[in-house]
C-alpha cells in the first residue's frame, strides 16, 4: 500500500475535502479552548465534532461518522450544556476562563504538537492508501462487531451500566454514603436579593439547600 | 589429689555466688526498721558461714597440696612434677588454650599463703563489719577474690591465669568501693581499676607475644621454648608483662592507686592490697622467671623501677599521718624489694620475701584495723599510748613491725636478708648492668634504714606517748564505717586471726632454711636500728611532735609522695579532660552542627519544593506532561 | 489519501486538547478538552484502520467503543462536577486545592482556604473536612454583603464575586 506514493503537490479531491474539514475541526477546537464564553465553547465543540464526522466520512467510515454525530453532537454536547447550566456558570463573556498557568500550558501544548507532528510526518511520510468506499458501512461493521468483537461489546454494555449507576449515585444527595448534602443554610438566613453588581435574580435561591430548584433559576438568568 | 587445685578454686567461687544469692533467702519484704536490722544480722551470719567454710576447706586442700613439697621452692630442692590435671582444651582460631590447673612447688606455697590469709581475713571481717548491711556481698566478693587468686596461682596456662588476674582486678575495684556512699572511696576504686587496667593491657599483649612465639600458652611449653626465642621477642614480651606487673604490684610508674586503695575496709587492705593480689605481679615474674632472665634489658628496667620505688615509697611512708597509708607505702616499698630480688636474679629470695611479707603485712593491716576500730580514726595524730588499752594488738603489731624492719628473730629478717644478699651477689655477678645493680643495692640498703625509721615512727606514735585519742565528741561515724568505740579490745573474731597470723610472721623465716650471710645480715640490722634510733631520738626530744620532722625540707614532698599524683594529673588527667571537653565541643558544634545544618538545608529546600505543591492539579499535569515530553524527545533523539 | 493528513490533524487536535486541559479553569471546559483529545485518538484509529485495510475493522470498532466510553466518561464526569459544585460552590479547578499541603502558621499558600481565612474559623477548625461548610456559608455572606466583604476577602472568593459582578 505504500508503493508509488503520489505527490503531495497534486492532491486529490478527497484530500482537499479532508484538509478543509480538518482545518475546520482544528480551528473550531482552537476556539473551544480559547473562547471567553462558556456556551460558545460548547457550540464550537459541536462544529468541531461535526467536522470530524465529515472527516470520517471522507475516510469511508460512514457508520462511525453517523455514530459520532449521534452521540457526540447529539448527546455529549447536550450533556455538557446541561452541566454548564447546572453549575450556574456565567453565561456570556467572562474574562477568567483561563487559569493562571496559561503560558506554561501553551508551551507544553506547543511542544506536544511539535513533537507529535514531527514524529508523525517523519514516520508516515510515505504512507498512502486509496480510499475504497463501502469498507466502513454499517453492514460490514455490524458483522464485525457481532462476530468478532461481541465479547468486548457486551463488556462495554456492563461498563455503561456501571457508569450509569455511578452517575446516579454521585448525583443524588439522599443516599447515605453518597455525596453529602449541601451545607446548612447560612446562619444569617437567606441573604437579601440586593446587590447592584449581580445582575441575576437568583441570590436567594443559592442558599436554598434543595438542588432541583436551581436549573429553573438558571434558565431565567440574565442571558 | 590431682583434682585438689580445681576444687580449691571452685569452692570459693561457688561460695561467692551462694553468698550473693542465698544470704537473704527467703527474701522477706523489709518491714519496720528493727525487723530490717534483724534480717540484716541474720543474713550476715549466714553469709559469714557461707564464706568461711569453703575458704577453710580450700585452705585445707592447699595445705594438703603443699604438704609434700613444703618449702621446696625456697630451698631449690627437688623439682617434683606438678600435681594437677588438664581439663580439656579450648580450640581457638590460633593457639589453643588448655584448661590446666596444677600445683608445682611455687604454686603450692603461694596457694597456702593465699588461702590462709583469706581465711584469716574472712574470720576477721565477721567482727570488723558486724553491723554493715552489705556484709553478704562483701564476703562474697572476698570469696570470689580468693577463687581468682587461686586460679592465678594454680593456672597452668597463661590465658587461664589472665582470667583470674582480671577477676582479681574486678574484686579489688568492688571491695575498695565497698563504702561507695563516700565519693572519695568510689573515686579511689575507679582509680585503682583504671591504673591496673592500664598495666593489664601490656600484660595481655605480653602474653600474646610469648604465646605466639612459643606456639602455646601453657606455662611449661613457654618456658621450654624460651631458649629458642629471639632476644627482641623476649625483651618485648617481658617489658609488656612488666607493665602488668607494675600495675598489679604497684610498682613505680603505676603505684599511685595503692595508697588510695586504702579507702576500702581494712581487711581488704590486708588481703588484697598487702598480702595477695599485689603479690601476683611478683608471682608472675617468678613464674616466667627463665624468660625474664633471658632478657637482661628488662631486668635492668625492673631493677631501676624497684630501686626508685622502694626508696621513694619508704620515704613517703615516713611522712604519712594516716596509719593505713603508712602501711600502703610500706607495701609498695616491700614489693619493690621483691622486684629488686627478682631483678637481682634470685626468684627464691623474692618469693621467700613475698611469703613472709604476706604474713607480716596481713598481720600489720589487721592490727591496724583493730587500732582504727578502737580509735575511730585512721590518723596517727589521734592515736598514742594505746599499748595499755590494746595489749594483744600491741604485741602482735610489734612482731609485725619487727618483721617489717628485719629484726632478727622475725620472719622479715631472713627474707630481707636473702634479698639483700642476692642484690649483693648481683653487683659482682649476674645479668644486671653494673650501674643498675649498684643503684639497686644502694637503694636497698638505704631503704632498710628508712624502713626502720618509719616502722619505729608508726610504732611509737601509735602505742606510746600520751593518749591523744580524745574519747570526746567523735563525730558520728558515717553509715557503714564500723567505728564503734568499744570497752573491750576487739571482738574475738578479730583477735583470733591476728594472733594466729602473728605466729607465721614471727617464725616463718626459720622455715626457709637458715642459709644467711652474716655480713649482709649484720649490715641490714645495723642500718635498720640506725633508722629506728634516729626516729627514737627525735621522738624522745618531743614525744608529742611527729618524728617525721627529721626529714626536714623533704617532708612535704614525701608526704605528697613526691607529687607523682599531681604530676600525673598535670600530664595525663588534665590533657585528657581538656581533650574530652574539646571532643564534646566539637561534637556539639561540628557534628551536631552538620546534622542540624543539613536538617535546616533540607527544610529550606523543601520549602522551595513546597511552592510547587500548591494543590493546583493543572500545574501537576503540566509538569507531568512536560516530563513525558522530555522523555519522548530523549527517546526520539537518542535512539 | 495520504495518511499524514489525518495523522497531523489528529496530532493538532490532541495538542489543542492538552492546552485546554492545562489552561482552562472551568471544569466543564476541561471535560470538553478531554473530549477533543479522545476525538483525536478516534481520528487516528479510523485513519489507520483504513490504511491497514483491516478485515476485522478493529480500528473502527474501537472507535465506536471509544465513543461509548467517552459518553460514559462525560456522564460520570458531569456527575462529579455537580457533586463538587454542590459541596464547594465552585467548579474552578484552581480553587480546588485541597491537595495542597495544609497551610502552616506562616503558610502563604492557603489561598484556597480564602473563605476560611476570611472568617477566621476554618483555620482553627479541628476537622478540615468541615471546611467546606463554613466556606459555602462564607461565600453566601460575601455575595450578599457586597462591597466590604469583597474588600475583606482576598484570594479565590473575591475573584468569584468579581466574576459574578462582571456578568451583564
Amino acid at each position: 500500500m505504500t508503493e508509488a506514493v503520489p505527490s503531495y503537490l497534486s492532491p486529490t479531491g478527497q484530500e482537499v475535502v479532508f484538509l478543509l474539514l480538518g482545518a475546520v475541526a482544528v480551528g473550531s477546537a482552537l476556539l473551544v479552548v480559547t473562547t471567553r464564553q462558556l456556551v460558545h465553547a460548547a457550540l464550537w465543540l459541536v462544529v468541531c465534532f461535526g467536522a470530524l464526522a465529515g472527516c470520517y466520512l471522507v475516510l469511508t467510515a460512514e457508520f462511525v461518522a453517523w455514530v459520532q454525530v449521534l452521540i457526540y453532537v447529539g448527546a455529549i454536547v447536550v450533556l455538557l450544556l446541561f452541566g454548564i447550566m447546572l453549575t450556574r456558570a456565567p453565561i456570556g463573556r467572562s474574562a477568567d476562563l483561563d487559569s493562571g498557568n496559561r503560558v506554561v500550558s501553551a508551551v507544553v501544548a506547543l511542544a506536544t504538537a511539535a513533537i507529535l507532528v514531527t514524529v508523525v510526518i517523519d514516520g508516515f511520510r510515505t504512507a498512502y492508501t486509496p480510499l475504497d468506499p463501502g469498507a466502513g458501512a454499517a453492514k460490514e461493521l455490524g458483522a464485525s462487531i457481532f462476530a468478532t468483537w461481541v465479547l468486548p461489546f457486551e463488556a462495554l454494555s456492563v461498563l455503561l451500566l456501571a457508569a450509569l449507576i455511578g452517575a446516579i449515585v454521585l448525583s443524588r444527595t439522599d443516599i447515605p454514603g453518597g455525596s453529602p448534602p449541601m451545607g446548612p443554610a447560612p446562619p444569617t438566613g437567606p441573604a437579601p436579593p440586593t446587590g447592584p453588581a449581580t445582575g441575576r435574580a437568583d441570590p436567594p435561591a443559592r442558599g436554598d439547600p434543595a438542588p432541583p430548584d436551581r436549573p429553573s433559576d438558571q434558565t431565567s438568568g440574565g442571558h | 589429689m590431682t583434682t585438689f587445685p580445681l576444687m580449691a578454686v571452685l569452692l570459693p567461687f561457688v561460695a561467692a555466688f551462694a553468698g550473693l544469692l542465698l544470704s537473704r533467702r527467703p527474701h522477706r519484704p523489709p518491714p519496720a526498721s528493727s525487723g530490717a536490722r534483724a534480717a540484716d544480722r541474720q543474713a550476715g551470719t549466714r553469709a559469714a558461714w557461707i564464706a568461711i567454710i569453703p575458704t577453710a576447706v580450700s585452705a585445707a586442700l592447699a595445705a594438703w597440696l603443699a604438704w609434700d613439697r613444703g618449702f621446696a621452692f625456697l630451698n631449690n630442692t627437688g623439682s617434683g612434677a606438678p600435681t594437677g590435671h588438664t581439663y580439656g582444651t579450648i580450640i581457638t582460631g590460633g593457639i589453643p588454650i588448655s584448661l590446666t590447673l596444677q600445683a608445682d612447688n611455687l604454686s603450692a606455697l603461694l596457694g597456702v599463703l593465699v588461702t590462709l590469709v583469706a581465711l584469716a581475713v574472712q574470720v576477721y571481717s565477721v567482727g570488723y563489719l558486724a553491723d554493715d548491711p552489705r556484709y553478704p556481698s562483701y564476703s562474697a566478693f572476698i570469696s570470689l577474690f580468693t577463687s581468682a587468686m587461686l586460679l592465678v596461682v594454680y593456672a597452668g596456662d597463661l590465658l587461664v591465669l589472665y582470667v583470674g588476674w582480671e577477676i582479681m582486678g574486678l574484686c579489688s575495684y568492688l571491695l575498695i568501693g565497698h563504702w561507695w556512699e563516700d565519693r572519695g572511696n568510689s573515686r579511689a576504686a575507679v582509680k585503682a581499676f583504671l591504673v591496673t587496667r592500664l598495666g593489664d593491657v601490656g600484660f595481655l599483649f605480653g602474653i600474646f607475644v610469648l604465646g605466639s612465639a612459643a606456639g602455646s600458652f601453657r606455662v611449661a611449653d613457654v618456658l621450654a621454648k624460651v631458649p629458642e626465642m629471639s632476644q627482641a621477642t623476649l625483651v618485648t614480651a617481658t617489658l609488656l608483662l612488666l607493665a602488668g606487673v607494675a600495675g598489679k604490684s604497684a610498682q613505680v610508674p603505676l603505684h599511685t592507686w595503692l595508697p588510695d586503695a586504702m579507702a576500702g575496709p581494712t581487711p581488704i587492705s590486708a588481703l588484697i592490697h598487702a598480702a595477695t593480689m599485689v603479690a601476683a605481679g611478683i608471682f608472675i615474674v617468678a613464674r616466667l622467671f627463665p624468660a625474664f632472665l633471658a632478657a637482661p634489658p628488662t631486668m635492668d628496667v625492673l631493677a631501676v623501677l624497684a630501686a626508685v620505688g622502694m626508696l621513694g615509697a619508704a620515704l613517703a611512708a615516713l611522712a604519712q599521718d594516716d596509719l593505713k597509708r603508712v602501711l600502703a607505702y610500706s607495701t609498695v616499698s616491700q614489693l619493690a624489694y621483691m622486684a629488686g630480688g627478682l631483678a637481682a636474679g634470685s626468684d627464691t629470695a623474692a618469693i621467700f620475701h613475698l611469703v613472709t611479707h604476706g604474713a607480716f603485712k596481713a598481720l600489720l593491716f589487721l592490727c591496724a584495723g583493730v587500732v582504727i576500730h578502737h580509735v575511730g580514726s585512721n590518723l596517727m595524730t589521734r592515736m598514742g599510748g594505746l599499748r595499755r588499752e590494746l595489749p594483744i594488738t600491741f604485741t602482735t603489731m610489734t612482731i609485725g613491725l619487727a618483721a617489717l624492719m628485719g629484726i632478727p628473730p622475725a620472719s622479715g629478717f631472713f627474707s630481707k636478708d636473702a634479698v639483700i644478699a642476692a642484690m649483693d651477689d648481683a653487683v659482682t655477678a649476674g645479668t644486671l648492668t653494673d650501674a643498675a645493680a649498684l643503684l639497686l643495692y644502694g637503694c636497698a640498703l638505704a631503704t632498710v634504714a628508712v624502713t626502720g625509721a618509719y616502722a619505729t615512727r608508726a610504732w611509737l606514735r601509735t602505742f606510746f606517748g600520751r593518749a591523744r585519742a580524745v574519747p570526746v565528741p567523735l563525730p558520728e561515724p558515717p553509715p557503714g564505717t564500723a567505728h564503734v568505740v568499744d570497752v573491750t579490745e576487739a571482738p574475738r573474731t578479730m583477735l583470733v586471726p591476728v594472733v594466729l597470723l602473728a605466729v607465721p610472721a614471727l617464725l616463718l623465716g626459720l622455715a626457709g632454711g637458715l642459709h644467711m650471710e652474716v655480713g649482709v645480715a649484720a649490715v641490714g640490722v645495723v642500718l635498720a636500728l640506725l633508722g629506728a634510733g634516729a626516729v627514737y631520738a627525735f621522738w624522745r626530744m618531743d614525744p608529742l611532735a611527729d618524728p617525721a620532722r627529721l626529714l626536714g625540707p623533704l617532708r612535704a614532698p614525701c608526704e605528697q609522695a613526691f607529687y607523682v599524683d599531681r604530676g600525673y594529673a598535670a600530664l595525663f588527667v588534665r590533657p585528657v579532660l581538656a581533650l574530652a571537653r574539646l571532643v564534646v565541643r566539637t561534637d556539639d558544634t561540628v557534628v551536631d552542627g552538620a546534622v542540624r545544618g543539613s536538617g535546616r538545608t533540607v527544610r529550606g529546600l523543601a520549602g522551595v519544593l513546597r511552592l510547587a505543591q500548591n494543590g493546583n492539579v493543572q500545574l501537576y499535569v503540566s509538569g507531568l506532561l512536560a516530563g513525558v515530553l522530555l522523555i519522548a524527545v530523549g527517546a526520539v533523539v537518542f535512539t | 489519501m495520504h495518511i499524514v493528513y489525518p495523522a497531523v490533524v489528529s496530532a493538532l487536535l490532541f495538542s489543542i486538547g492538552v492546552y485546554g486541559v492545562l489552561a482552562r479553569r472551568n471544569t466543564i471546559l476541561v471535560l470538553m478538552s478531554v473530549e477533543l483529545m479522545l476525538n483525536a485518538v478516534s481520528l487516528n484509529l479510523v485513519a489507520f484502520d483504513v490504511w491497514l485495510a483491516d478485515r476485522l475493522h478493529s480500528g473502527q470498532v474501537l472507535t465506536l467503543f471509544v465513543i461509548v466510553i467517552a459518553a460514559a466518561e462525560v456522564g460520570l464526569g458531569l456527575a462529579i462536577v455537580l457533586a463538587l459544585y454542590r459541596n464547594r460552590r465552585t467548579v474552578d479547578l484552581d480553587h480546588l486545592r485541597a491537595l495542597a499541603e495544609p497551610a502552616t502558621a506562616t503558610g502563604p499558600e492557603q489561598e484556597d482556604l480564602g473563605a476560611g481565612g476570611l472568617t477566621g474559623t476554618a483555620r482553627e477548625s479541628p476537622q478540615p473536612v468541615n471546611v467546606a461548610v463554613p466556606q459555602g456559608a462564607a461565600e453566601e455572606r460575601r455575595t450578599a454583603g457586597g462591597g466590604e466583604a469583597q474588600a475583606e476577602g482576598g484570594g479565590g472568593g473575591g475573584q468569584a464575586v468579581r466574576r459574578e459582578r462582571g456578568t451583564p
